[in-house]
């Protein structure tokens, strides 16, 4: 394949709103997306994949705010409807009706916690996004660079058992032609990263030991290539957890997105 | 009347009126609690109910628990019918009261005696495993002696009352072998052993099973409410009003919508509205009546616990013990409320030393594990998020990375400390087939 050479420019909702124009879907991108370092490599992965896709869409840019879930998990349930009321508003005043985001904590909220505030969307987590897009056909994989790879899943709490989404990422998984393969506590049974409601802000309790090394032990007895996941969050514990035991070498930690997008040479 | 019969309706007034005393005083302590609407999709409960209550769904996670669990639990169903025949028999003086049933009266008694058997197997194993093989989860520092006693006591009493109603049975059919109603094909297997005894011992057996039985039932129903075991009358119901929610959702409260947009619209003052009282659950009359069911429908499997990421990696944090304190707490708090009105105060709390600490709530990362885990639906996280509500909001009480993470997303709308202005930066460079 050619390599292009484009410069992305990701548009912004002001600038579509400017315009008279609207995006089909609005991509959230969430705190960790935005700021985090690593976890900004999964955004930019993901907008690649919507330019490739050619899907139109829009970020809110700096009008995004956190949605006020880590708040909501540690019990500050005022700050979280402060947080919610911003949002909804925003995103009420460019008339949002459909939202893709990569945080699965970001997903759940939009989802399941604005409505009664008045914010009532289509979210969509954005390995459903990815799986309807290679459903569609509007991107094509080919398995080459992948296959004979071994991948783990680890799902992310709020994804999976939270929302019910356990093959979403699978399928998008399978169809890199590698060995999806399973960890004992995986699906509705997957044991925590360690960082969920707001563990993430904090030091861990007293115990025997970090709960993200727990779950990376048991990924890496599996001897995988590469740890998938689709939490930015679950990113970050899984990365120290790899770290922990001294195999950054052997095995990489990637979001489900990276993964395609790597897979698409992009 | 005869002795036996008018003995038998005293037994039984005095069971099921001592059973009502005990619901009545255990009402009191639910209409100390919040309310909470849990009647609609009644369709979608009654699914929820038919798998989770009556179809065992969520135990066969654990096989061999599982079916074990399950053969008491259908067996106690089709024998609950065999009892109440056995009651109609003692208050009338009659026989098999249920025969006229035909068919379906020998699918009955045939299914009862098999699952009699069945349940004598399942109760040796149940206990075999609380002495010998030793399950991880029933050792934990909330599992008190008594926990233990507790079971082998419960399971004692249904091993008695199996073998009773095969003894009973057997005597039936060898009694009345030729014309005997109904169809007992265990019961039919041990008949040879009685073949020694003469008519008049076979009858004086079955009338021994007999009461023998009947007693145990009635001393059943009794103790249930006082032990954990009170999990067989609760569980159908709070399957019945689980949360139909995704897990992850947490309910909106309400009073703060209130203030909040107050806050955000200063100009509407209609605020007609007084502030609540308690933000979140500091104490028994805190938790929504569904929460209290919960806690008195815990057996104490320490399925919530055994995999649960704080418990696994040693913290203090054990599901299970939560419920279990709610239940001690309500115990001991109740009666002075009920006594001396909504101001009893004995200086504790639900949170507090005596019962739940911070430390066990703070540890929890809101996985979900416990609630997917629960076979009887309990819902765990809610009830810690709504302790760490009262935490927050009313006692200032927040571990200082939180409170640091309050105020970022306070002042920067992000949890870290990064200004609003570069969150878009992560855009700045991207390059299309450049990694």
């Amino acid at each position: 394949m050619e390599i292009n050479r484009d410069k992305i420019t990701v548009p912004t909702m002001a600038e579509m709103a400017a315009k008279g124009e609207m995006p089909d879907i609005l991509f959230w991108v969430g705190c960790a997306g935005s700021f985090d370092e690593r976890a900004q490599k999964i955004t930019r992965a993901f907008v690649k994949i919507l330019y490739r896709a050619g899907i139109k869409y829009a970020v809110l840019g700096t009008e995004e705010s956190c949605t006020g879930d880590p708040a909501k998990r540690a019990g500050n349930e005022f700050l979280f409807q402060m947080q919610a009321f911003m949002n909804i508003q925003t995103l009420n005043n460019y008339g949002i009706k459909k939202i893709v985001t990569a945080c699965p904590h970001c997903f759940n909220t939009l989802k399941n916690e604005y409505p009664d505030l008045g914010g009532k969307y289509e979210v969509m987590h954005h390995t459903q996004l990815l799986q309807q897009l290679l459903d569609e056909g509007k991107i094509k994989v080919e398995g080459g660079k992948f296959s004979g790879k071994k991948i783990t899943f680890h799902d992310p709490c709020y994804l999976g058992r939270g929302n019910g989404v356990y093959e979403a990422p699978r399928s998008v998984i399978e169809k890199l032609d590698s060995e999806l393969s399973e960890m004992k506590r995986s699906r509705q049974r997957g044991f925590c990263c360690g960082a969920g409601g707001a563990q993430m802000f904090k030091d861990a309790e007293p115990g025997n030991k970090e709960v993200n090394v727990e779950r990376t032990e048991e990924a890496l007895a599996l001897k995988p290539d590469v740890i998938a996941t689709g939490c930015p969050f679950c990113m970050t514990m899984m990365t120290d957890g790899v770290k922990h035991f001294d195999k950054e070498a052997e095995v990489k930690v990637q979001d489900v997105a990276e993964l395609i997008a790597n897979a698409l040479d992009l | 009347m005869s002795l036996q019969q008018s003995a038998f309706i005293i037994l039984t007034l005095i069971s099921f009126g001592f059973f009502g005393f005990t619901i009545f005083r255990l009402a009191k302590i639910f209409r100390l609690t919040k309310k909470e609407f849990r009647f609609d999709k009644i369709g979608e409960r009654t699914v929820t109910t038919l798998l989770v209550a009556f179809g065992q769904s969520k135990m066969m996670k654990r096989p061999l628990a599982g079916i074990l669990h399950a053969f008491v639990w259908w067996g106690f169903l089709v024998i609950t019918i065999g009892s109440v025949e056995m009651m109609m028999d003692g208050i009338t003086g009659n026989k098999k009261s249920l025969s006229f049933l035909g068919p379906f009266y020998s699918f009955v008694t045939a299914s009862s005696d098999i699952f009699a058997l069945l349940i004598i197997i399942s109760c040796i194993i149940f206990l075999c495993r609380r002495y010998f093989t030793k399950p991880k989860r029933f050792i934990a520092p909330e599992m008190k002696p008594s926990s233990r006693t507790d079971a082998t006591f419960i399971l004692s009493l249904i091993l008695i009352l199996m073998v009773t109603l095969i003894g009973m049975n057997t005597a039936y059919v060898t009694s009345d072998s030729n014309d005997y109603s109904g169809s007992f094909p265990v019961s039919f297997y041990f008949t040879p052993a009685l073949s020694s005894l003469g008519p008049e011992q076979i009858t004086t057996l079955e009338k021994t099973n007999w009461w023998i039985h009947i007693t145990i039932i009635y001393f059943f129903l009794n103790f249930l409410p006082y032990s954990k075991h009170f999990h067989v009358i609760a569980s159908v119901p709070n399957v019945f009003f689980t949360r139909l929610e995704p897990y992850a959702k947490l309910n909106t409260m309400e009073s703060v919508t209130h203030e909040v947009k107050l806050m955000l619209n200063p100009s509407e003052q209609s605020a007609d509205t007084p502030p609540p009282q308690r933000f979140g659950v500091k104490d028994i009359e805190d938790v929504t009546w569904k929460t209290m069911l919960d806690a008195y429908t815990c057996t104490e499997c320490g399925r919530c616990t055994a995999v649960c990421p704080a418990n696994i990696t040693g913290k203090l944090l054990s599901p299970r013990k939560l419920f279990i304190d709610l239940r001690r707490r309500a115990k001991d708090k109740a009666p002075g409320i009920i006594k001396s009105g909504s101001n009893f105060s004995d200086g504790k709390s639900l949170i507090g030393s005596d019962y739940i600490t911070e430390e066990e709530l703070w540890a929890c990362t809101t996985c979900m594990a416990c609630i997917e885990e629960c076979p009887v639906d309990i819902d765990h996280v809610p009830f810690i998020v709504d302790m760490r509500r009262n935490l927050v909001m009313e006692e200032s009480k927040v571990p200082s990375g939180l409170a640091v993470m309050f105020s970022n997303i306070e002042n920067n709308g992000a949890p870290w400390a990064f200004s609003r202005e570069d969150r878009f930066n992560w855009a700045s460079e991207i390059y299309y087939g450049n990694k």
